[in-house]
């Protein structure tokens, strides 16, 4: 048995456990603010101040002199919570936020170009990257990254940092969709027509078994997603790696979701398994290839031991960025196909 | 082998016209998917199988879900839905 600890609320690491898991901190917001907000869905200020005046009863002193002090307290939280923000807060933060995106854009177009300026320029033939580059990647591909799909070892390798911005465009793409589609689910109480009727038919559509196509899923998804696995784990061996396993693992999660409905994908896939498994391999690939940062950009030389070529357990750290990439690129297929569907996983 | 890449590429040809001519949506994209298809082939037959994969994968795969998923959702799939009526 631990001991309980009784301050468990304002730990860190509950406040890490609820930041994780995006819920509401209970225990860390404060209750006046929370108060003051429901008060606020429901009338506005001024509003509620009248009524606070009008449902004055004459029943006697003490509740008369009760009702006046809710009501300067209410006053008091207008005035603290609204008056400011609500009257000049929002325009000066806007007015901020539209200047400093115009001073980062010309920022990073200046940077940008005068890095331009310093390139060989295109289509020379004296260019290293038509002669030099190409020479070293077949020539000495296999004994410095330790691949035997000389492909994967460049990916992976020596550009291994296009590859993180790769899979970073993947998750931002995700998070972009997520933002446009993604049904807003406190909003559900006052749901239009055309809605309701969306949902009746997404029903009607859940409820057709389709007797043929359970079958098929029921022999090709583990297939599928055995195939997929064999991709990604082999991606430094043989054709394949960690987008194309993805690509081949979210089918498979699409096509399961196809036969078997929501309720069944939702016991292992959810939108917290998506955010998690996501965030941490993207986090997993920036640390393995963080490093190069603080080595002068020449990952060249590794630390871990390249090992036989043709092993599945070489090639540095080729097999671990493959297994994260291919998470990102699985979580991030599947996410597409539900936030287009029905705009929630 | 030569002939077979010929007729590979002449099909990729007529799937490139036809998914640009073809009005209806949906067979637009079935010819899409045909597209990416015979291109995984050429792909393979370019001695480049990790691009083949992926363009099994997500070209032919992934892509035309979603176009599907798309056509439904703004209610271009008509046949369907005057089944569902009756």
């Amino acid at each position: 048995m631990s001991k309980k600890n009784e301050k468990y609320e304002s730990t860190l690491w509950y406040r890490l456990k609820y930041w994780v898991n995006g819920e509401e901190e209970d225990g860390i917001v404060e209750k006046e603010t929370d108060k003051y907000e429901a008060h606020l869905k429901r009338v506005s200020v001024e509003d509620r101040v009248y009524r606070a005046f009008s449902e004055i009863p004459n029943d006697g002193e003490e509740e008369r002199a009760h009702y006046e002090e809710l009501r300067k307290e209410l006053l008091e939280l207008s005035k603290r919570y609204e008056t400011w923000p609500e009257k000049r807060g929002v325009k000066i933060f806007n007015r901020i936020y539209q200047v400093a995106a115009v001073i980062l854009c010309v920022f990073i177009i200046g940077i940008l170009l005068v890095t331009v300026s310093y390139l060989p320029e295109f289509g020379n033939k004296d260019n290293p990257s038509n002669n030099e580059v190409s020479e070293r990647y077949i020539e000495k591909g296999l004994e410095e990254t330790g691949a035997t799909n000389i492909v994967t070892g460049m990916i992976l390798d020596y550009r291994a940092f296009d590859t993180l911005g790769e899979s970073h465009v993947l998750f931002i793409g995700a998070c972009a969709v997520l933002i446009l589609l993604r049904v807003d689910q406190v909003k559900k109480e006052n749901t239009t027509k055309e809605e309701i009727e969306e949902a009746n038919t997404e029903e009607i559509y859940e409820k057709d078994e389709d007797t043929i196509l359970k079958k098929v899923a029921f022999f090709l998804v583990p297939t599928i997603m055995l195939f997929g696995i064999y991709v990604i784990l082999n991606g430094h061996l043989s054709p394949g790696g960690g987008f194309s396993g993805g690509a081949i693992i979210g089918a498979g999660l699409i096509l399961y979701l196809n036969a078997f409905g929501y309720k069944k994908i939702q016991r292992f896939f959810t939108y917290k398994t998506f955010s998690r498994i996501s965030i941490v391999s993207l986090l997993c690939y920036a640390c393995t290839k963080g490093y190069s940062f603080y080595t002068g950009a020449n990952h060249l030389e590794s630390i871990v031991p390249l090992g036989t070529p043709g092993a599945i357990l070489s090639g540095g750290f080729i097999l671990l960025l493959n297994i994260c990439v291919g998470m990102v690129v699985a979580c991030t297929m599947y996410a597409f196909y539900t936030l287009f569907r029905k705009g929630g996983m | 082998m030569t002939p077979f890449v010929y007729g590979l590429l002449t099909f990729l040809l007529a799937c490139a016209i036809a998914v640009s001519l073809s009005k209806d949506l949906l067979n637009s994209i079935i010819i899409f998917m045909s597209y990416s298809l015979i291109m995984s082939m050429i792909w393979i037959l370019l001695e480049s199988p990790d691009l083949a994969i992926t363009e099994a994968a997500v070209g032919a795969g992934i892509t035309s879900v979603l176009f599907f998923v798309t056509l439904r959702k703004i209610h271009a799939l008509k046949e369907e839905e005057y089944e569902q009526e009756e």
